[in-house]
């Protein structure tokens, strides 16, 4: 019944009938009486690891919030400040009436959180990587990435002018036999991930990045998802590995440790300033709320002195990890390579029944599914907060032991 | 290279990527005729540039819907 309920009734012509497909996959899937895995509303927030989800008083594993900064005290005191003095938004450019103080002062704390000459704030972190790649890769350069690349990294690319090349997922091998085939002379920009946010796995950015140099090739790293948690400052993978200054551009979010919403991109190239003229997706934009910006510079110079905090999300990740596996679940790395577990599911229907079941037990985790994972899996990804305790970690595992053995995913 | 001979190359190539049997020919389509989805076409597209030694962008992949498209492309790529 459900097969031509969508394409019977489209009139001749309907833009619409190319979604039809995924139409059909959802209608089939919420047929079977699950919960909309894509429709969850909070009601309430009660910390950063708790909320009030579908009526359900819920712990939260699939935020990125990973170092609770949510609802510090400190922040939110900026904030209310910020809206007092400076009021609810900019109404504007940041290249016209859209750079306040506060815009100046949370890109001095980037600054002095990477060690870097310049840094350039972005309304998301979105923007940010579709407005630096798309404009610094023009008509006749290279692009060479990692086919896992996030979406925005992708849309930047598709954006700009330059030609694309994908090589095989963290394959050192596959990157450098591209890189020497690119015509000599020719520019070339490398992109990585140092977390790739769904399997949870880190590049080997010290090796790809030595050889992207050795061809001649500017480097950009998305260090999105590692930001705050990893490195000995929080600075990211790059940091881990020792190879900061290797990286041509760092670009990350706001809205994962940080905690509030925005982009970024600091880098020490001498002429960086110039991307405040020439970025489309920079100067064609609303510039963020005062109260966003003050809230991101005050977590972001907290998240400088967060090392207790990191120390504590590592043995979260590597509990939460190792017992998930020791009660079979398969998993997206051998260990805890970062505070994103991937679970994989053996397909989207038990995917979703298993999402429902932790959501009914109280568990908010992530359903990604294609074309947004890797090889067509189905994970449950899970992210841990700094905020979690261990004893919620535990309560998270025997949530998943229930959940595992009523789908019929675990034994 | 001759584009015969690129042909022959490609169609050994293809071998193992084309599951179902399917019959190749100028006209035989990677979405449609072989089923390819993303993570095949990423796979042969490096078989192939391995065993040519070249460089097909996504941008010129995005030109490329069939069989025929492809040794018309990978001839003129080796060549250059």
């Amino acid at each position: 019944m459900t097969e031509n309920a969508t394409t019977d009734t489209a009139p001749k012509g309907d833009l619409f009938s190319k979604f039809d497909d995924i139409i059909q996959t959802r209608e089939t899937l919420l047929a079977s009486g699950v919960e909309d895995p894509y429709n969850l509303v909070m009601e309430k927030v009660l910390s950063p690891t708790r909320a009030i989800c579908n009526g359900r008083d819920t712990i939260l594993l699939g935020t990125y919030n990973y170092m609770g900064m949510t609802f510090d005290p400190d922040v939110l005191d900026a904030g209310k400040q910020a809206l007092a003095d400076y009021g609810s938004g900019t109404t504007g450019s940041r290249v016209l009436n859209g750079t306040f103080q506060g815009h100046k002062e949370c890109e001095d704390a980037l600054k002095e959180f990477y060690g870097m000459d310049h840094a350039m704030v972005f309304s998301t972190g979105y923007q940010a990587n579709l407005g630096i790649i798309s404009t610094i890769a023009g008509k006749g350069d290279y692009v060479i990435l990692d086919i896992d690349s996030h979406a925005s990294i992708y849309d930047g690319c598709a954006m700009g002018n330059a030609e694309i090349v994908p090589f095989r997922h963290n394959d050192i091998e596959a990157l450098e036999k591209r890189l020497r085939r690119i015509p000599e002379g020719a520019g070339k920009l490398v992109i990585l991930e140092g977390v790739y946010s769904m399997m949870g796995d880190v590049a080997p950015l010290k090796e790809m990045i030595a050889i992207s140099k050795k061809y001649g090739a500017m480097v950009l790293v998305d260090e999105a998802h590692s930001m705050g948690f990893i490195g000995e400052n929080g600075r990211g993978v790059a940091e881990e590995q020792g190879v900061m200054d290797d990286c041509d551009f760092i670009i990350g979010t706001f809205s994962k440790s940080v905690g509030t919403v925005g982009g970024f991109c600091v880098s020490n190239h001498p002429k960086f300033e110039i991307m405040r003229l020439v970025c489309r997706p920079y100067v064609f934009t609303a510039s963020l709320p005062p109260s966003v910006v003050a809230t991101s510079a005050t977590s972001i110079r907290k998240l400088m002195h967060g090392s207790n905090k990191r120390a504590h999300l590592w043995e979260n990740s590597k509990v939460l990890h190792k017992g998930l596996r020791d009660l079979g679940f398969e998993l997206g790395t051998p260990e805890a390579q970062s505070a994103i577990i991937a679970v994989i599911m053996p397909d989207l229907q038990q995917g979703a029944m298993m999402w429902e079941a932790l959501l009914k037990e109280g568990l908010y985790v992530n359903l990604a599914r294609p074309p947004a994972t890797p090889a067509g899996m189905t994970l449950l990804r899970c992210s841990l907060c700094a905020e979690h305790s261990a004893e919620e970690v535990q309560t998270i595992l025997a949530m998943f032991e229930r959940a595992g053995k009523a789908v019929g995913i675990i034994s | 290279m001759t584009e015969a001979e690129v042909d022959t190359r490609v169609r050994a190539l293809i071998e193992p990527f084309n599951k179902k049997g399917v019959e190749i020919a100028e006209g035989t389509t990677f979405a449609n005729d072989l089923e390819f989805d993303s993570l095949t076409v990423m796979d042969f597209v490096a078989e192939i540039e391995d065993e040519f030694d070249i460089i097909i962008s996504m941008n010129q992949q995005a030109e490329i819907e069939s069989y025929g498209q492809l040794v018309a492309a990978v001839h003129k790529l080796q060549d250059s």
